[in-house]
């Protein structure tokens, strides 16, 4: 059966409308799912569509294609660690830049073949290849900082900037080139320099602005399969282009607004160096600077016959696999009638709601989770807040220290409760290199150790019955 | 109207679809939709069927294409399933 250009037309029109009502469903977990299925019928139906067209003659290739990436994309999903979660992201990123350049490169071979190359379509052809080569190697370099592979710190040095404009400047003038001339060596070169330029302008951004990194990229793949559809006239891909490139942008906007700081500042800024004291003899480093340490049984003592524990996971709970050993924690501290919730700053973690996703692995049901905003006035009523491998997001310093670079973002009021409870590896300050104010005030204690050796010591003091 | 110009319309108003939908995403979901979006925009796998598929495309473009087509289906496949497993494990209090 081949399928009439309008019934492929209409076939993508109700895929489009799948697509939207799959977003639309993740408005809240208990549509989600629904959500998923509906993409995944959207897909299939594009899929079918296209491939019943009157365009799609050989199938050798296709079949293998997407046998093998069904096997490949399958066995990635079904073995990931739910912590290695932004890498998975970042990788597919990549992905999708590079389908968008060969496909683009394609396109223009194919219709270089039929003599049916124009400006327009060059134009198009140019734009889809520089963002999609850029959110390629943007997303390897992303993936390589998440991985531990190259440094997460920042890379800085003297005229980025300038080389950064540079290369662009002459990306775009090698695109309008070869849209004015179909000149292939332009083609090329340009395709070189968006591919470089990928790496130079995300290498300079720091681990913990990953989040907005890895949004950042997310709209950027959107964008790519928009250009796409421009090139090839499928107005499928430009509409679910425009949705996911929207949906990447919304989210590096409140990343960015969870950090008090503007696109332009994560992108070309390189902040924070994280590089504070080193990490041998914490308890000594803390005395020095007027902190005070507990012990595990302290900060149980004061846990187990409270009324309210509010705990606030950070990038260490991730690092150091605590979550389950947290979810124990919450269950034993339930059977002793103690209320506990997860407190969630918008940018813990290294994408946007990491934190949910490692929570939720845990089996720690979601309506004991809260955001910022929700969570905040329960802080002053709070018995205990206990805070897991997270740092900035409770520092003080954001709302009264002016000279401080984190001042202005929104933080989690851990401070109002009644005692504070720091688990830390050492006393390296937060990513921002800030000092953390909270550390030095009267009711703050730091337990020093691995966030998840501590938290099954806390575990086992609770069913010992009591110390 | 010019076809480019046409494809200028839908773009523009999916965007404020986009803009939309977007915003009434719950944030304790938004790692399930970084990597939903991600398995959609593996749509860009319709450029590559079409790119591969071409009656008398050449080796260069077909070869092109079918790693289009690779990348591109792990993204769908990868995409979906990994939302799929992460969705499934949110929960509400029994």
């Amino acid at each position: 059966m081949e399928l009439s250009a309008n019934t492929q037309a209409i076939a993508y029109l109700g895929s489009a409308i799948l697509f939207i009502l799959s977003l639309k469903g993740l408005t809240h977990p208990a549509t989600a799912r629904r959500g998923n299925l509906f993409g995944m019928i959207g897909m299939a139906i594009a899929i079918a569509a296209t491939l019943m067209g009157a365009e799609v003659r050989s199938f050798g290739f296709i079949i293998a294609g997407v046998a093998a990436g069904a096997v490949i994309g399958s066995i990635l999903a079904m073995r990931i660690q739910m912590t290695a979660m932004p890498q998975l992201v970042a990788a597919l990123h990549s992905f999708v830049g590079m389908a968008a350049v060969l496909v683009a490169v394609g396109t223009f071979l194919n219709k270089a073949a039929a003599d049916a190359l124009n400006a327009v379509l060059m134009g198009e052809l140019s734009a889809g290849i520089i963002i999609g080569a850029i959110t390629c190697t943007g997303s390897v370099i992303a993936f390589g900082k998440l991985q531990g592979l190259i440094s997460g710190q920042p890379v800085k040095f003297t005229g980025q900037h300038a080389l950064n404009a540079a290369i662009a400047l002459a990306t775009l003038a090698l695109g309008v080139h070869f849209a004015m001339t179909g000149s292939a060596l332009s083609l090329t070169l340009m395709t070189l320099l968006a591919f470089i330029l990928g790496v130079t302008l995300i290498i300079p951004i720091g681990g913990a602005d990953m989040p907005v990194i890895i949004s950042m990229l997310n709209s950027y793949s959107g964008w790519a399969a928009a250009a796409t559809g421009f090139t090839l006239h499928n107005n499928l891909l430009i509409i679910v282009g425009a949705l996911v490139g929207f949906s990447g942008a919304i989210l590096s906007f409140i990343m960015c607004k969870a950090m008090n700081r503007s696109i332009i500042n994560v992108v070309f800024g390189g902040f924070g160096s994280g590089d504070g004291g080193g990490g041998d003899n914490a308890g000594a480093q803390a005395a020095a600077k007027g902190v005070k340490s507990a012990s595990v049984e302290d900060a149980v003592y004061w846990m187990e016959d409270a009324n309210k524990v509010l705990i606030i996971p950070g990038y260490g709970m991730a690092v150091s696999q605590a979550q389950h050993s947290l979810k124990e924690l919450m269950e034993l501290l339930q059977a002793r009638g103690v209320d506990v919730k997860f407190a969630i700053h918008p940018v813990a973690g290294r994408m946007p709601g990491h934190m949910n996703v490692l929570l939720a692995e845990a089996d720690i049901p979601y309506d004991q989770v809260l955001e910022m905003d929700e969570v905040n006035p329960e802080f002053p009523t709070a018995d205990v807040a206990l805070v897991v491998g997270a740092n900035d997001v409770v520092n003080p310093a954001a709302k009264t220290d002016k000279s401080s670079p984190i001042y202005g973002m929104p933080i989690l009021d851990a401070g109002k409760a009644r005692q504070v409870y720091f688990l830390k590896r050492s006393m390296r300050p937060g990513y921002s290199g800030v000092d953390n104010l909270l550390f030095y005030q009267d009711n703050t204690s730091l337990v020093f150790g691995d966030a998840k050796d501590t938290i099954e010591g806390m575990c086992n003091a609770l069913k010992g019955g009591g110390h | 109207m010019s076809e480019t110009l046409l494809a200028l319309y839908v773009f523009v108003l999916a965007c404020f679809i986009g803009y939309y939908v977007i915003w009434g995403v719950t944030p304790s979901l938004h790692t399930p939709l970084v990597a939903l979006t991600n398995a959609i925009s593996g749509i860009v796998i319709v450029g590559a069927l079409l790119v591969t598929g071409l009656e008398n495309a050449g080796t260069t473009a077909e070869i092109m294409g079918f790693i289009a087509v690779l990348l591109a289906s792990i993204n769908v496949f990868g995409g979906f399933l990994v939302t799929h497993r992460m969705l499934s494990m949110f929960k509400k209090k029994k």
